[in-house]
């Protein structure tokens, strides 16, 4: 372990980036995500790389996606407004699979709603937010170490699945400062993006997928000239109306994602083997919640946790095995309600879901996450 | 013995290309592989990039490491290419509407950036992919789907623009010009720095019908009769203009190219240069 310092959420993303290989960063300057920009702009240029400030947020992540074309692991930052406006890109990630991770420092909207108070609105943007069917990876951190070890994730999986991954931070661990020991980075898991295996007299296809179905496309400048498009193309990269080649090519893109969920799948549980009562939570409102099951838990009341650091896929099993084993589950979000109707859909009847939303600027007190708790367990009486 | 450049430098399973009968896109993709012919680039090293629309289609085509990126956005693209390999040559290939509309921001500001990319807009004053459709390139009073009585909108002149914007090469030419447009790519290719080479096409299909010029080879006359070299359109009275425009090179400035100067950047962050 290294020295033990104090820092940012914000901070320690560009942190995990740079350790996990990330060697341009594009972007543009939006609070509450800023400092990811400020700190790359500082410190990537001491690792070799490059830290670009582009004319919009399209810009933004236009340009990563040429760096990670061009070989480099990339990143970029942003918060709603920006992430609204890079939802377009984002699809063309997703379909000439381009490894690139876009973090969201959430806050409150719609629009430009209230800059900068903490929100978890973009729950469902994250899944959905660029058109047409595609995989969403969407990791959300709870702490600053562990945003440091969910940006190394991102990274990882980025280049692993060939996709766009989502760092969904929310501005309470974004401007959150914590002592955090990092790790040294010989200990930290690094992916190297896969090259390819035939030369072009081989009748090497760029978008062929391997046995994980995910393709190697070359970089560009190896010498294999290869096509990458946003349309829908066939193995060779090349764009195919055929129905057959655009059915196969939507199920591959879902399924190099859904063969690994289990792997990828974060989540922790707490106090659950007795538990009556579940709360399920993310992102640094799970922090509040922590604290409430640990009050209620020493007022007797037999509630236990689970704390989602993976939000897409969706855990569904995760939710479903619980579901069985409690009387209710509530589900405390800084929004309207969004990701409680997975939960909902997931624990499929087997017992009550029940939302605690807020969206009026202001996190939850422990107090109220516990009050609602009690309530839980006078309902069940 | 040496490749013939059709074969040199087109996929042949990839042709023909969609482009109608009469359309100029073919002989601007044409006159860019002769200019890379002649400028001895390495074929492994040079990436084509391309946004959407009909000029765009051309990455398709040409024998490179090629990107067909989203509607607007291949300047970015191509920035972010550059940057993370210098060693590449990037070509950038665009459309009135892709490079002056949708795009226009990455435009001016790729212009101010000054990244070592070479930028070819195909002018053909029409959103062609989409049916006719009036652009920022369109002049006043010609028709199109949109302006079913006229474009009332003024038009960009996109060198003048560049050249605002802090492009190191803006220079014009046409379809009809073939040598002329292919000296002119070959020499934004050269250039160190973001250059803009214009060149103006015919679509007879979309703009031409349209326009009282539905006639492919009309449409070149036209261009013949109207692109003025440069020197001689400086010397032209301005009430002798009329239809006609200048082409040849605008501007050449030597500005510190962007990579080279963030180069210089590394060396700070990593202690060495003061």
């Amino acid at each position: 372990m290294t020295d033990m310092k104090l820092m940012q959420g914000n901070e320690a993303c560009a942190a995990g980036a740079i350790a996990a290989g990330v060697r341009f960063f594009g972007g543009y300057p939006i609070t509450p995500s800023t400092e990811i920009a400020e700190t790359m702009a500082k410190d990537l240029p001491a690792v070799g790389g490059h830290f670009i400030q582009m004319e919009d947020e399209i810009g933004g992540m236009g340009v990563v996606l040429g760096a990670a074309l061009a070989g480099q692991k990339v990143l970029t930052a942003t918060s709603g407004p920006g992430f609204s406006l890079k939802q377009e890109l984002i699809g063309y990630a997703a379909c000439a699979e381009i490894p690139v991770v876009i973090v969201d420092v959430q806050r409150v909207g719609p629009s430009t709603g209230q800059p900068t108070s903490p929100s978890q609105g973009d729950v469902m943007q994250a899944r959905w937010g660029t058109h047409g069917d595609h995989p969403m990876i969407v990791l959300s951190p709870w702490s600053v170490r562990e945003t440091f070890d969910a940006t190394v994730m991102a990274v990882n999986y980025a280049e692993r699945f060939r996709t766009p991954v989502i760092l969904l931070m929310d501005e309470i661990v974004g401007h959150l400062r914590e002592n955090v020991q990092l790790p040294e980075q010989e200990k930290i898991d690094v992916y190297t993006r896969r090259q390819p295996t035939k030369t072009r007299e081989q009748g090497y296809q760029p978008y062929k997928p391997e046995a994980d179905l995910v393709p190697n496309p070359a970089a560009f400048g190896t010498g294999y000239r290869i096509h990458v498009t946003g349309l829908v193309h066939d193995y060779t990269g090349f764009p195919s109306g055929s129905p057959a080649v655009t059915e196969e090519f939507i199920d591959r893109l879902h399924k190099k994602i859904a063969i690994a969920q289990d792997e990828i799948t974060h989540y922790d549980e707490f106090f659950m083997e007795d538990a009556e009562y579940a709360v399920v939570s993310y992102g640094g409102v799970a922090r509040t919640a922590y604290e409430a099951v640990q009050q209620a838990r020493r007022q007797g009341i037999k509630v236990g946790m689970v704390r989602l650091m993976t939000i897409w896929p969706f855990a569904d099993k995760v939710i479903e095995k619980i579901a069985g084993k409690v009387k209710s589950i509530l589900v405390p979000e800084l929004n309207y309600g969004q990701l409680v109707n997975e939960i909902k859909r997931a624990a499929n009847g087997q017992c009550e879901v029940k939302l605690l939303a807020k969206y009026n600027t202001e996190i939850f007190t422990p107090e109220e996450i516990l009050s609602e708790i009690e309530k839980l367990q006078g309902g069940s009486k | 013995m040496e490749d013939r450049i059709y074969e040199k430098y087109f996929r042949q399973h990839r042709l023909p290309h969609i482009w109608c009968p009469g359309c100029g896109n073919g002989i601007v993709m044409k006159a860019i592989v002769e200019a890379v012919e002649k400028q001895k680039l390495n074929r492994d090293n040079t990436v084509i990039v391309s946004g959407i629309g009909c000029s765009s289609r051309a990455s398709g085509y040409m024998d490179f490491d090629t990107l067909h990126t989203a509607h607007g956005r291949a300047i970015p693209f191509a920035t972010g290419i550059k940057l993370a390999n210098p060693k590449l040559n990037v070509i950038v290939i665009t459309g009135d509407g892709d490079c002056t509309a949708i795009g226009g921001n990455h435009f001016i500001h790729g212009a101010r950036r000054n990244v070592d990319l070479t930028v070819v807009l195909f002018n053909n004053s029409i959103y062609g992919m989409t049916g006719g459709q009036a652009s920022p390139m369109t002049p006043v009073h010609k028709k199109a789907t949109t302006a079913p009585y006229g474009s009332v909108d003024r038009p960009f002149d996109a060198c003048h623009l560049a050249e605002a914007a802090g492009a190191a090469y803006v220079a014009r030419s046409t379809a009809f010009h073939v040598q002329h447009l292919t000296d002119m790519i070959a020499g934004g290719i050269a250039r160190d720095g973001f250059s803009f080479i214009e060149a103006v096409v015919q679509c007879p299909t979309a703009y031409g019908r349209k326009n009282k010029m539905a006639d492919p080879a009309q449409m070149m006359m036209w261009m013949r009769d109207n692109a003025v070299m440069k020197a001689a359109w400086d010397k032209l009275p301005t009430d002798k203009r009329d239809e006609k425009f200048p082409i040849g090179v605008f501007y050449q400035h030597e500005f510190t190219e962007y990579g080279k100067a963030y180069n210089e950047v590394i060396e700070m962050a990593q202690g060495g240069k003061k």
